[in-house]
């Protein structure tokens, strides 16, 4: 009796002990979760506000703008920037422009890029081997040493000043995204291309048929990155193209803003807002494929 | 009667295969063999042989052999252009590196609310134009309005005058570009979730704490995640050139003129297009003993698994 109410006793000393402990832990497990919790916050906000600031920097008032603190919440709502900053420059025209040149690139690449990378997926032949090392090394090669040649032969084609230098490599095929669809179709059962075949399909029958049908997730991941890449490119434009009729929208902004003497912040803010749209549309619609894009290329190097 | 016939026809057959396999490969491959022809390996012997002439619209053209790299030996804008760029990378890189990698560690813990929320916040930036990103941060680093003094103004700092201010301009370029590590993170974030629990818990029973966790099990596990980031940050800040060009034109007093923005007015401005090869040419040589150095250092301390 006696030894037992000794052990009693020690256990629920133990016990309290123990669940003393416990919320010592508990609570320094929660202000962890907490102080990470404001830590992810402050990042988010130092990445987001900034277009937060773009787009109420783009609806505030003259007098507004320059007072000092800057208000957080505009007291003033003035959207007519945005019709103003239409009239100052044809917005509409360097978008439809830039549209335009991501159709045809959208089209150029995905046809030309998922043809090769089933060549590279499906097929064995002499010299494949060295032809996808030449691939990848081609990833590695930097823009601007191509560049001034690439420049030239286009000029001699007369193509400067035209939209002709800024889609038609697009059917040519992209290393980047060859790659990136060759990773996704080798995970595709050979077997379904052999029975395919036996069943007398023709080669293209079973890229256009069994390939691409089961292909989609890929095919938009690189509709995604090559949509983002035309509409935000500056360098191309910028080489080729000189009328202010064929200028594309990022070619247009900056020529918006070096050509204001006295720099109107809404206007440029407004147009900006404008450029920045679609890209955050598509960014929200399909961002599961941007994500999955980088998994697929970025881990493997 | 085909399936009867496929035995006798099949040793023929599979000869014929072969061949066959070898001509629907390069027709397919066609499209890609063309542009690697006409817009990669011609022009880059093209580049190497334009790097050898004085080239340019202007003159008759000439074989100068070395002359156009013994020129960028002596020429004093080039060298600043190189510490430039040097200095953009070697701030941007690391400090890239390092707040992605924390931000992807933290966002990986279970006990976090809001995960997808604060993944879209962190990587959203970094596919926005460059062009509107670009001037949004010439109005975010104003010396009186902008948003960033003001904010600096609130913990009594006087900031200085950013994009104005040789001294300061370069860093303010590396400030905008840290919005922009969204890829890097996302590579962490998947790279972390390939990281066996069984690890960490390993570690626990051994008493590791959260920073002992993460030098010992997180880091060796995703370093060639973190190797791979670290090497294309440095091949894309090497080219540095839409901000520079929008935001300061390379001033104020050169000194955000980078390296292919340097490049790029030897070509089209002063249509010194030999000049301008010779440049790239030894900016393609930089990244590929780079690429080449880095990879045989990885070898050594790159946990690749198994």
């Amino acid at each position: 009796m006696e030894a037992n109410r000794t052990a009693d006793v020690q256990s629920n000393v133990a016990g309290r002990e123990q669940r003393s402990q416990f919320n010592a832990y508990r609570a320094l497990r929660l202000l962890e979760t907490s102080l990470v919790h404001v830590i992810l916050v402050i990042g988010a906000l130092a990445f987001i506000f900034p277009f937060y600031w773009l787009i109420i920097t783009s609806i505030k008032s003259n007098s507004e703008l320059f007072i000092w603190p800057p208000t957080l919440i505009p007291r003033t709502v003035e959207l007519f920037h945005y019709g103003d900053a239409l009239q100052e420059v044809p917005i509409l025209r360097y978008m439809g422009n830039s549209t335009y040149l991501t159709v045809l690139n959208l089209i150029g690449v995905l046809i030309s890029s998922s043809l090769v990378a089933f060549g590279f997926t499906r097929y064995q032949a002499p010299g494949s081997r060295i032809l996808f090392a030449a691939l990848l090394a081609t990833m590695m090669l930097p823009h601007h040493v191509t560049m001034i040649p690439l420049f030239l032969v286009f000029r001699a084609l007369g193509w400067v000043d035209t939209f002709r230098p800024l889609w038609v490599p697009a059917f040519l095929g992209n290393a980047f995204f060859i790659f990136l669809l060759r990773q996704f179709f080798v995970s595709i059962p050979s077997e379904l291309f052999d029975a395919a075949r036996i069943d007398g399909s023709s080669e293209f029958g079973q890229y256009w048929r069994i390939m691409l049908p089961l292909s989609k997730p890929a095919l938009t991941t690189v509709a995604i990155f090559q949509f983002q890449w035309t509409w935000n490119d500056f360098l191309n434009p910028l080489i080729y193209i000189n009328s202010q009729s064929k200028k594309t929208i990022a070619l247009g902004l900056q020529d918006f803003y070096k050509s204001q003497t006295t720099v109107e912040w809404q206007q440029l803010m407004a147009a900006s807002v404008l450029m920045v749209a679609p890209v955050v549309l598509v960014f929200f619609f399909l961002q599961r494929y941007f994500i999955e894009g980088i998994a697929l290329t970025g881990l493997k190097g | 009667m085909g399936a009867l016939n496929e035995p006798m026809v099949k040793p023929s057959f599979f000869k014929g295969m072969r061949g066959r396999d070898t001509l629907w490969f390069y027709i397919f491959i066609s499209p890609w063999l063309a542009g690697f022809l006409l817009l990669y390996f011609g022009p880059m012997i093209a580049s190497l042989i334009l790097s050898l002439t004085n080239y340019s619209v202007l003159l008759p053209t000439k074989f100068v052999g070395l002359y156009n790299f013994e020129q960028m030996l002596k020429d004093q804008l080039l060298t600043i252009s190189i510490w430039n760029t040097v200095y953009y990378a070697g701030l941007s890189v690391p400090l890239g590196t390092v707040i992605a990698l924390l931000l992807a560690v933290f966002l990986n813990r279970e006990d976090i609310w809001g995960r997808s929320f604060f993944r879209s916040a962190y990587y959203i930036p970094s596919i926005m134009p460059i062009v509107a990103v670009s001037i949004l941060w010439i109005w975010l680093l104003q010396p009186r309005y902008g948003l960033i003094n003001s904010f600096l103004n609130l913990l009594s700092i006087r900031g200085p005058n950013w994009l104005g201010d040789p001294a300061w301009a370069k860093t303010g370029l590396v400030l905008m570009s840290l919005t922009g590590i969204g890829t890097s993170f996302v590579i962490f974030l998947a790279a972390l979730q390939g990281v066996p629990r069984h690890l960490y818990e390993a570690a626990e029973l051994d008493g590791a704490n959260a920073v002992q966790k993460f030098f010992n099990v997180t880091v060796p596990m995703i370093s060639p995640s973190i190797f791979f980031v670290v090497v294309i940050g440095f091949i894309n800040s090497f080219q540095v050139f839409t901000q520079a060009y929008i935001m300061t034109e390379g001033g104020p007093a050169d000194s955000t003129l980078f390296y292919v923005l340097y490049l790029y007015r030897q070509a089209f401005n002063y249509f010194k297009m030999g000049y301008a090869s010779a440049m790239a040419w030894f900016l393609f040589i930089v990244i590929v003993i780079l690429t080449y150095i880095q990879f045989r250092l990885s070898s050594r301390w790159v946990h690749y698994g198994s």
